[in-house]
């Protein structure tokens, strides 16, 4: 049985780690707060602005996720319900309109919500497993075993699981990752936790 | 450790309702591509879609009046045969795997009919799977990704055995966008030919019965991997790194090596980068003499259906010894040699590699055993 | 023609979300890709949508796109040259 080593909740402009307020935000609009814990974290990496809010929030998730981090190997596992619905809104809106009909490929390839893998990957480099899931919940039953069966087959060292929520800037992120060693059990309970946090 | 093993499947398409006859149609040399007109506003694209009069025949046959939208139809009508006769799915796992699903329903601002997830619980409702679907929306990697998890999933014995059921349509939604993308092929799309120019968008819907019982016409699934290039988030990987990757870690895990594979299915969209990042990626791991094929020039690029798509198919030439050739190639357009088939060819073929790769950079390849 | 910049300036940072750059920072001879505002293949295809949208100019080749977005000097003798709005 693997563990969890820490676990991350961003919601109500607030960032949550491991049950503690690390950082509060001034903006209850989505896209100034990701701003304002993007320069919190002091980052300098300008391809944050081109994303999606979608990406923007699985980034972030993961920054804090992946701070220190000296793993390559952690595979990634995100699930919504939504998919890309935020972005493909946007892109449908553009599409619609008949007499100034530009469709914009900066944000056409946002309507997919595995780019938020991409992203990710790209940031810290991970040549690892992934697997982008949609449900209307967090199925851990589903999820808890297959990270076990990621790990004890040496496909991924560590797995970084992550529920997403980005509609019309309503927005939460809960994170946690699951490694040999951790704070807590990986089992189901504490996952459930971990996501209605 | 238990097996997994591909069984029955089904393939609706504009080449035909059955995987038999698919794979006939494929054998045939023909393509479901043809020029045509999708909107008022967007230009004539060559584009593989499903006859109108055809499925509304097939779901009038199976009396398909409850399934909300054509695409769950669609999905429904291509795990029928499957299911039919199934007693009982209590220990099943339906897999879904699809991109866009019902996009078109967003253009009547109806995003709860886009809703994938309350498409996925129709079809499982439909027939009666106990559990919830599992969906896999993984770009254009998903049909391939679903059934690598459907093995993983028999692996761990959670389920006796699991169904899948991968689909995307032709849309305005998705054309427009690869449209600005300028990646959309000015004829039917031509696969690793030196005048390739882009993809053409095809629809379809796959279903595969896959379990850990091996029957007499059994195909396992030996080894697999899904690892992202981390390189760009459009753009395929110059050093076909994370297909490269994904390619010797199935190879590993099935405990084979280059020389064993007797048969490539790619993912050969015919746009110039993919197809020089598969060169690439297929030279890294030794394999520029097996022969190769993309089943695209028939099919057109399905997205979320394209991966199982073509891996059925590639199944059934393995039941059949046979090599299918790549429609629409001609002259070999890549930077490094790869052995791309021209004509039919018989072999008998004991282990072959399908592969996918996608927006997110992402990779899957999957080896299919004999033995 | 400096007007000409300076809104082609705007607007490459408007429709390119290049947040932490304002117009004074892009030079008229600055490379637009690689090393200078290190765009990359989806800024290119958006700027081909620029042209299009604001400019009336399609261009039929991407591959042209290299030349014509070397820096905001050849952008705009290009603009200048071929709008047909």
């Amino acid at each position: 049985m693997q563990k969890i080593s820490q676990y991350i909740a961003i919601r109500d402009n607030r960032v949550l780690w491991n049950d503690n307020v690390v950082f509060e935000g001034q903006s209850s609009d989505f896209k100034d707060f990701a701003k304002e814990l993007y320069q919190h974290l002091e980052i300098n990496y300008p391809k944050f602005y081109k994303m999606d809010n979608l990406c923007k929030l699985a980034f972030l998730a993961s920054e804090i996720a992946l701070t220190n981090n000296e793993e390559e190997d952690i595979a990634l596992l995100f699930c919504n319900k939504e998919g890309s619905l935020d972005s493909d809104l946007q892109h449908q809106k553009l599409i619609s309109n008949i007499d100034n009909f530009y469709p914009s490929p900066a944000l056409f390839v946002y309507t997919l919500p595995n780019i938020s893998i991409g992203e990710v990957s790209i940031r810290h480099q991970l040549k690892s497993e992934s697997m982008f899931l949609l449900a209307d919940r967090y199925q851990s039953e589903y999820i808890a075993p297959y990270c076990e069966l990621l790990i004890n087959s040496s496909k991924a060292n560590k797995v970084l699981c992550g529920w997403l929520k980005m509609i019309n800037g309503d927005y939460q992120a809960n994170f946690y990752l699951v490694e040999p060693e951790g704070i807590l059990e990986h089992n189901i309970e504490n996952i459930d936790q971990i996501i209605n946090k | 450790m238990k097996q997994a093993y591909i069984h029955e499947s089904n393939i609706i398409s504009p080449l035909g309702f059955t995987t038999d006859e698919n794979f006939e149609a494929v054998r045939a040399g023909k393509t479901g591509i043809q020029k045509l007109k999708l909107n008022g506003i967007l230009d004539e694209v060559f584009i593989s879609s499903i006859n109108e009069d055809q499925v509304e025949a097939l779901f009038a046959r199976l009396s398909l009046t409850s399934a909300s939208s054509r695409i769950e139809k669609l999905a429904i009508a291509a795990l029928f045969p499957l299911i039919q006769d199934r007693k009982s799915l209590e220990n099943s796992l339906l897999i879904v795997s699809a991109t866009k699903g019902n996009v078109k329903a967003l253009a009547e601002n109806d995003t709860e009919a886009s809703d994938i997830p309350t498409l996925a619980k129709n079809i499982a409702t439909y027939f009666g799977f106990q559990k919830e679907p599992l969906i896999v929306s993984n770009a254009c990697v998903s049909g391939l990704m679903a059934l690598s998890i459907a093995k993983r999933y028999l692996q761990l014995g959670l389920f006796e055995d699991a169904y899948i059921v991968a689909f995307d349509e032709v849309s305005t939604f998705v054309q427009s966008g690869f449209n600005s993308f300028q990646a959309v092929s000015s004829e039917a799309c031509r696969p690793y030919d030196q005048d390739r120019s882009g993809v053409s968008l095809g629809e379809a819907a796959v279903a595969c019965h896959v379990s850990t019982e091996r029957q007499s016409d059994s195909v396992r699934v030996a080894g697999d991997a899904n690892i992202n290039d981390a390189n760009h988030i459009s753009g395929p990987s110059r050093t076909g790194e994370g297909l490269f990757l994904s390619i010797q870690k199935a190879l590993d895990e099935a405990q084979l090596r280059a020389e064993n594979i007797d048969y490539i299915v790619g993912h050969g969209t015919a746009t110039i980068y993919n197809d020089e990042m598969e060169a690439i990626a297929f030279n890294r791991a030794d394999l520029s003499t097996v022969p190769l094929a993309s089943y695209k020039g028939n099919y057109g690029h399905t997205l979320g259906a394209s991966g199982l798509l073509e891996c059925v198919l590639l199944v059934e030439c393995m039941r059949r010894n046979l090599l299918l050739p790549s429609k629409g190639f001609q002259v070999l357009g890549t930077s490094q040699p790869i052995e791309v088939l021209t004509a039919e060819r018989k072999c008998d073929i004991r282990v072959a590699l399908k592969t996918a790769s996608g927006f997110g950079g992402t990779n899957t390849a999957i080896i299919l055993s004999k033995d | 023609m400096a007007e000409l910049k300076n809104l082609l300036k705007q607007q490459i940072i408007e429709v390119l979300n290049l947040e932490d750059i304002c117009v004074a920072d892009i030079q008229d001879d600055d490379a637009l890709f690689g090393d200078g505002l290190g765009l990359d293949s989806i800024d290119a295809l958006e700027l081909i949508v620029l042209l299009d949208k604001q400019y009336g100019i399609k261009l039929a080749d991407p591959k042209q796109g290299k030349e014509i977005f070397a820096s905001i000097n050849t952008l705009a003798a290009f603009v200048e040259q071929n709008r047909t709005k």
